[in-house]
């Protein structure tokens, strides 16, 4: 399935909008996508393997928190997934 | 839905002025009369009048907005220019609210502008914002947003919401009695080491303009009860692929702001957002990545000035001079030193096994990336590593004033 990137984290995948990856569930396919980009890891998820709360997710046009299944949703190929980031700018003034 | 945000009240009269000036909103049967007095009628506040306030500001005094409030504490810079066209380049060096107030006067005298030259803080803003029936949220750092989501849902006001990074722009309508509020989707904001760095910084000039101009329409489509709003939805824009989605978005029954309502008060949002108590910049144009303070050591990384590197330069001295910016920033202007991205410093560390044992003098733009840098280089066994405080910018400030700076 198609797992949308959005910009702040195609640092990690070598600058690809869109990755495809296998996996029969949500997370499954999730950690497909940190196993092939491993720098995405600490982005997604804490220390001990939950999703980070400002990370979400979205199965086609639902964000899987108020899925039944969350990340146990079982996913085909026809299914995209998508991350959202948290993006603060109005600018990006830096120093 | 339609939200109608304004109370019933009298509608004040249009002159025959503003009578010709509206006529294209007139005679459009969603807006007509009533609709244009119900914009002369209302208030709102922009936060920010950076990239995303320049043109939201601009389009709701266009459209007749009778009442524009402007919040910002900076003056105006050369290089807010590429994108922010409420300023111009005769108003460089002003407030920026009375940069703003100029140019909104010089479109649409008929409208009041009021100025707030100040840092929205916990402190102030649920008194800034009691005057205004929708507030318009064009802030850049995390602080500001959860501060305006939080006065926004503590006031009843809706916020017109709109975010961009590099080509990439987010858009909806927050907090209004239905919808979900800013921390429904984000219920706490990343990690300070999280946050996209400088080193991935800049922005497409039109993009702000864009997504500006969005709010300005939810704004515009709020006042007069027209239409469906991004309540409940998010617009995310792809401005390379030209790519618009929209995803919905639900109200979280557990959210501690519109939910159980368990946040009762503003509360300290730098404290909030892991972020130091900002010194010379203000919350609304927080450095991401802040520049290192002038002391000799930080970290355990010495701290040297830019008159002591060019000494060393002078002397001749045996050093080896790296630095870690970006390629596309070596282009406009570099000190001739060796380049290594700070990104990919960990896994090239072996490029400079040879200088192990020789002094390192790392340098950025402006002193934050190399000082990550040097870090990194310590803890892989470099003995001897050096920041340059102030990084290029502060080399084009003191030796060589010829330099650009970007």
């Amino acid at each position: 399935m198609k797992i949308h990137i959005p910009t702040p984290l195609r640092a990690y995948t070598g600058g690809q909008p869109t990755v495809s990856v296998p996996g029969a569930t949500v997370g499954e396919a999730l950690e497909q996508l940190v196993g092939a980009y491993p720098d995405l890891r600490q982005n997604l998820y804490t220390a001990d393997g939950k999703l980070r709360s400002f990370v979400n997710i979205y199965l086609n046009d639902d964000d899987i928190r108020y899925l039944p299944a969350k990340e146990a949703t079982e996913t085909g190929q026809e299914d995209e997934l998508t991350i959202i980031p948290s993006i603060a700018g109005g600018c990006c003034d830096c120093l | 839905m339609a939200t109608a945000t304004l109370p019933e009240l009298e509608l004040p009269k249009l002159s025959n002025e503003e009578i010709s000036r509206y006529s294209r909103h007139l005679i459009l049967p969603e807006v007509g009369m009533e609709g244009q007095q119900k914009l002369k009628a209302a208030k709102v506040l922009c936060v920010g009048t950076g990239g995303l306030g320049a043109p939201l500001a601009l389009y709701l005094a266009a459209a007749g907005v009778g009442t524009l409030g402007l919040v910002d504490f900076d003056t105006v810079d050369a290089s807010n220019l590429q994108r922010q066209i409420i300023h111009s380049t005769a108003t460089v060096g002003k407030l920026k609210v009375d940069s703003a107030e100029i140019m909104l006067k010089g479109l649409n005298p008929f409208m009041n502008v009021v100025k707030h030259n100040t840092m929205l803080t916990s402190a102030n803003a649920l008194e800034i914002f009691k005057d205004y029936d929708i507030i318009a949220d064009g802030t850049d750092n995390f602080q500001t947003r959860y501060l305006v989501n939080d006065a926004c849902v503590l006031t009843g006001k809706p916020n017109a919401y709109g975010s961009i990074f590099r080509f990439e722009g987010q858009a909806s309508v927050f907090a209004t009695e239905a919808g979900p509020c800013y921390r429904c989707l984000y219920p706490e904001p990343p990690p300070p080491g999280l946050v996209p760095s400088c080193a991935e910084g800049g922005v497409l000039g039109i993009l702000p303009g864009l997504v500006g101009v969005i709010q300005a329409t939810e704004v515009i489509k709020l006042i007069l009860g027209i239409g469906d709003s991004l309540a409940g939805r998010l617009l995310l824009i792809d401005a390379l692929g030209m790519n618009f989605r929209t995803l919905k978005l639900r109200k979280n029954p557990d959210c501690p702001a519109c939910g159980t309502h368990e946040i009762k008060e503003l509360i300290d949002y730098d404290q909030f957002c892991g972020i130091e108590k900002p010194k010379s910049v203000g919350p609304l144009e927080v450095a991401h990545d802040k520049a290192v303070a002038e002391a000799p050591v930080v970290d355990g990384i010495p701290q040297i000035s830019v008159e002591t590197l060019k000494k060393k330069m002078d002397a001749k001295e045996d050093f080896f001079l790296l630095d870690v910016r970006e390629p596309h920033e070596y282009k406009i202007v570099n000190l001739g030193a060796p380049l290594i991205p700070v990104g990919e410093l960990g896994r090239r560390i072996d490029d400079l096994a040879g200088q192990k044992d020789r002094e390192i003098v790392i340098h950025c733009r402006s002193g934050a990336r190399s000082q990550k840098a040097a870090l990194i280089l310590k803890n892989a066994g470099f003995q001897h590593v050096e920041n340059l405080a102030g990084g290029i910018l502060a080399w084009a400030d003191k030796i060589d004033p010829t330099m650009p700076k970007y």
